[in-house]
């Protein structure tokens, strides 16, 4: 074992020497506390490291010691559920341990200590690859929990034990490898933060994660194993689009990772998750749901290490096979915590002082993402959406620029809506979406064959009122055509009867991907109707007033069972008046 | 100051330096290299020399002695009397940096705080817990706004708030303003002071907050007490912070703050909250003046990051006469929406708050419109709205400064507001609050 002695101390990062025969990014404990660091940098037997624990009241001369291994996070039954700090050490351990408040030097079991009701699916004797499922477990009443033989070990299968309840720490099963060794294989598995779990090869990314959000499934969506960031200054919505997508999104697997935010989000998750029912499974979403919090009052360097946590857990979902969407608020926080570490190592440093390895490193966590065939030749995918924090809110800093150089979606969350209190407040000229092409199939396979059409169509006139906007800042509203009035008119039903949507209403908080549609394509036949009245002479005036404006206005809080009721009610209305006022003008 | 020739020193450990011509100052250890420590010096160096002066390491991070009986006192930025009263006899001693509280431990803030000022409580509620900073500019009355809620705060169900008061490098003059204005009121029983002036080390003023937090922390958690905690100005934290972060020839980030100015900022603000199973709760209330009235300025822009919403006062307004010239509209409570409704506040308080801030949006909208074309090409609907943006800054937001309106009269103010506008208009209040308190419905 190597055993070193501190010769210096400044905030996170510590050196010692004696070190040598130390590895880079291998796990230390410093101190007589035992605090939990990661060797950065080594020259000589001199071994640079961050701490991942306050360091105040560390002493020059005190032991540090070299554990041997990288950064690893503990993979197996008992991560549903579950709340981490930024490396992996159980919050509800802790707060057991050592009360409301997080003192340091906590050691303790990464998975709950106890037994889980083990079903092997495959029989000894048989070959197994790597990756391999070889059993499994009941984790949670939507999680089955596969066994996966290490993606490092392929053989034999020697012995696998029968159906029955197993300690976390006992052997399941035992697999002899090509060249002779007979490896052990547990329940869990260990594996390193900063290295991706592997996989056969890419899919291309073709199924869209439906999130229930109208601007976002309909307007801008994300696919399966694709990647999403979400700029916005403070209040913008960062977090609240988040909450809604870890909520609602169809993913199997949710990874939530609050990176250096507030504290009173994360218990809000707590508190509000259990409560919330999944409207595919009908059950509680937390039993889908990991979560990985590291708020900004705790140490910077676990921070720096929660987003590798988060997205380690959930690759290895993702080699089972299930679909994982992985939440990350915010990535400007974990660009901060390497910019400190970066400083105290007096680096030179790049941009807005960010160390210049900030754009590899963060095209390295988004590359992470995918829809793959896993070892086991099954269809995993992981989806990542990571929300960045600019600050003044101006794109133009580094984080946001790097992010939008490797995500392939961006939703750009806009100051000037939320003050009109437009939620969400993603602006639709910024947005983009590179997966629309990739989906589109999808949609009309699944949903309906109008979607992408009906979609371009109401772009179009958003598009149009922008133009039309600067006219009327000029010269006023009177001065429009009708013709163009329409225009206006159909810019804000879609604005506030479609993209407009009211996360905290039982109803409207999730509108399923068929209700959208159904929606969309109203707002637009609404719109051809009047532009046939405005044609034979009615003014936008008179169509204004007519109730079924009114009508499109509340159909996002109509339950999705009444929608068809409701809607015809709405078109009997709507050839009503529209006869009447085309027999008044014409007639 | 650097110091050669020490061992076992700890990193951020508090020493003691005694001048040679026998002054005190204190200290605190910036980094440690082999037998080299960097120190700061809290009261400032002067004196100090390199000959005859012996430093003393006192082998443990700064701590403050706390009791019950701070209640009422004064101290200095450093946690000392300065008010001729006795010495605290400690309870305990405690680390002034606290330690994190545990994301799984926090009960989630729900309770309504009552400020009795409308445009806080009506459209910006302040919930028990929360930490809800004024963003300011200079020449704003932010001083009268704080001492305002100070004097009217309380929680429906009757609990009393006591108060902590952290300045840092405001003047002699805020300073007293502050204290005649306990003292008025009688409040200055149920306060504790902390003052560091603007003619004070500026290096001090990196301690006061978190020793006033300390002290917080204790009442709360440990004797049960609510807790409103102010800090003024932290913007003179923050230039301090800057002044430390230079002085160590660190690689300056935005307009030469440091890097690490977020993460300092959070280790103040998130000290606020409440405990699942235990009686108290801090509320902080963090005044800042934003430099030439800049939102996107490094202060006011990572402070926003953190804190739960922010109270913002504007100009304009001021310039209107209006008090308090809270603008609405950026304000934010992040809180809000679990705090208010049924049981809570009022049942109609969502949908009502939300109509206010749309026509009073649509109100400005129109006034922009009336600096272009003029208020005659605007229709009756439009100059209703003009009319009600008025009427909403003059009836709602303006009171008195010892005005202390109670929940229920903020919220029959917003009703009779939205009298002035048609019944089709309200689209975001569902239609039974409507018809029970829409006033021109009452009237028939």
């Amino acid at each position: 074992m190597i055993e070193g002695k501190i010769i210096k101390i400044s905030g996170p990062v510590v050196v010692a020497e004696g070190m040598a025969g130390a590895k880079m990014y291998e796990v230390v404990r410093v101190g007589e506390q035992k605090l939990i660091g990661e060797i950065i940098g080594l020259n000589r037997d001199r071994a640079t490291m961050q701490v991942y624990e306050e360091t105040a009241g560390l002493k020059v001369g005190e032991v540090v010691i070299a554990t041997g291994r990288p950064l690893s996070v503990k993979l197996g039954p008992g991560l549903i559920h579950n709340i981490y700090d930024g490396v992996q050490r159980p919050l509800e351990s802790i707060k057991a341990a050592q009360g409301s408040f997080i003192d340091r030097g906590f050691s303790g079991d990464e998975l709950p200590r106890k037994a889980w009701k083990f079903v092997p699916s495959v029989a000894a004797g048989t070959t197994v690859s790597a990756g391999a499922i070889i059993g499994s477990v009941t984790e949670s009443e939507l999680v089955e929990h596969r066994i996966l033989v290490p993606p490092n070990v392929s053989g034999e299968l020697v012995k696998i034990a029968p159906e029955g309840m197993y300690d976390i720490e006992e052997d399941v099963a035992e697999v002899r490898t090509a060249d002779g060794k007979t490896v052990q294989v547990k329940m869990y598995q260990v594996w390193p933060v900063r290295v991706a779990r592997p996989y056969v090869r890419k899919y291309p990314p073709t199924i869209p994660l439906i999130t229930g959000q109208r601007v976002l499934d309909t307007f801008f969506p994300i696919a399966k194993g694709g990647t999403a960031g979400i700029p916005g200054g403070f209040g913008t919505g960062k977090t609240v689009t988040q909450h809604q997508l870890a909520k609602w999104a169809d993913a199997e697997i949710v990874v939530y990772v609050g990176c250096g935010e507030r504290g009173n989000e994360m218990t809000q998750v707590l508190k509000e998750f259990p409560e919330l029912i999944d409207p595919r499974s009908g059950k509680p979403i937390t039993e889908r749901t990991v979560l990985i919090a590291n708020t900004s009052n705790m140490p910077v360097a676990a921070r720096e290490a929660s987003i590798y946590t988060g997205v380690t857990i959930a690759e290895y979902f993702r080699d089972m096979g299930y679909s994982v969407a992985l939440m990350a608020d915010s990535s400007s926080r974990w660009a901060e915590a390497l910019r400190e570490i970066s400083g105290r190592l007096e680096e030179m440093p790049g941009e807005a002082g960010f160390p210049a390895y900030l754009a590899s490193k963060l095209a390295g966590f988004y590359e992470r993402s995918g829809r793959v065939e896993t070892l086991n030749g099954d269809t995993g995918s992981l989806s990542i959406i990571g929300a960045v924090s600019p600050p003044g809110g101006d794109f133009s800093e580094p984080v946001t620029q790097n992010t939008l150089r490797v995500v392939k979606v961006f939703w750009a969350l806009d100051k000037s809506l939320k003050d009109q209190r437009h939620f969400p407040s993603i602006n639709w000229l910024s947005s983009y979406s590179l997966y629309l092409d990739d989906v589109e199939g999808w949609w009309s396979q699944h949903v309906d064959t109008t979607w992408r059409k009906t979609r371009d169509r109401a772009m179009e006139v958003l598009q149009k009122e922008n133009e039309l906007k600067e006219i009327v800042q000029l010269i006023g509203p009177d001065a429009l055509p009708e013709k163009e009035r329409v225009v206006l008119l159909a810019a804000q039903m879609i604005r506030e009867d479609f993209l407009q949507q009211n996360a905290f209403h039982d109803v409207d908080s999730f509108c399923s991907e068929k209700k959208q549609v159904l929606m969309l394509q109203t707002i637009m036949s609404f719109y051809d109707e009047a532009l046939k009245l405005v044609e034979r002479g009615v003014p936008v005036a008179e169509i204004r007033q007519t109730s079924a404006i009114g009508r499109i206005g509340r159909l996002k809080y109509v339950e999705e069972a009444k929608v068809p009721s409701y809607l015809g009610e709405y078109q009997a209305a709507l050839r009503a008046e529209f006869s009447s006022l085309s027999d008044q003008y014409t007639g | 100051m650097i110091v050669e020739g020490v061992e076992g020193v700890g990193y951020s450990e508090v020493v003691e330096i005694a001048l040679p011509d026998g002054g005190k100052k204190r200290g605190q250890v910036l980094e440690v290299n082999g037998d080299v420590a960097v120190i700061q010096v809290f009261e400032g160096t002067s004196d100090i020399s390199t000959k005859g002066t012996r430093v003393r390491f006192t082998g443990r991070t700064l701590h403050l002695p706390v009791s019950q009986d701070m209640l009422g006192r004064v101290f200095n930025g450093m946690g000392e009397p300065i008010d001729e009263g006795p010495d605290i006899i400690p309870e305990k001693e405690l680390d002034i940096n606290g330690l994190p509280i545990n994301p799984s431990a926090r009960q989630y803030p729900r309770d309504f705080i009552q400020t009795g000022i409308s445009a806080i409580d009506g459209m910006n509620t302040l919930v028990r817990g929360q930490k809800l900073p004024i963003f300011s500019g200079s020449g704003m009355p932010h001083n009268e706004i704080a001492a305002q809620i100070t004097r009217q705060t309380k929680v429906l169900t009757g609990e009393e708030f006591g108060i902590v008061f952290a300045a840092m490098g405001i003047t002699y003059e805020e300073a007293n303003f502050f204290r005649e204005n306990f003292k008025k009121t009688g409040a200055l029983e149920k306060v504790v002071m902390f003052l560091n002036l603007a003619d004070d080390p500026a290096i001090e003023r990196i301690i006061t907050p978190r020793v006033a937090l300390t002290a917080a922390e204790y009442l709360a958690f440990e004797k049960g007490m609510h807790l409103l905690v102010i800090l003024t100005d932290m913007t003179n934290y923050c230039e301090a912070l800057r002044e430390i972060s230079a002085a160590r020839e660190e690689v300056p980030g935005r307009r030469g703050y440091p890097g690490y100015m977020y993460t300092d900022l959070a280790s103040i603000y998130e000290r606020a909250g409440r405990i699942e199973g235990l009686e108290g709760s801090i509320t902080q209330m963090p005044i800042l003046t934003m430099p030439d009235d800049d939102m996107n300025h490094p202060i006011p822009d990572l402070s926003g990051y953190i804190t739960e919403g922010q109270i913002i006062v504007s100009r304009d307004l001021l310039r209107k006469g209006i008090y308090p010239p809270i603008d609405v509209s950026p304000s934010l409570s992040r809180l809000m929406k679990d705090g208010i409704g049924k049981n809570r506040t009022r049942d109609d308080h969502d949908g009502l708050q939300n109509q206010l801030f749309g026509a009073y949006a649509k109100g400005k909208e129109m006034r922009d419109l009336v600096a272009v074309v003029g208020e005659d090409a605007l229709s009756d609907l439009d100059k209703q709205y003009l009319t009600f943006a008025e009427e909403f800054e003059k009836g709602f937001v303006q009171q008195r400064k010892d005005e202390d309106r109670s929940i229920d009269e903020t919220l029959a103010l917003g009703w009779k507001l939205l009298g002035m506008l048609p019944e089709e208009e309200l689209k975001r209040v569902d239609q039974k609050y409507i018809d029970k308190y829409y006033p021109r419905k009452k009237s028939e």
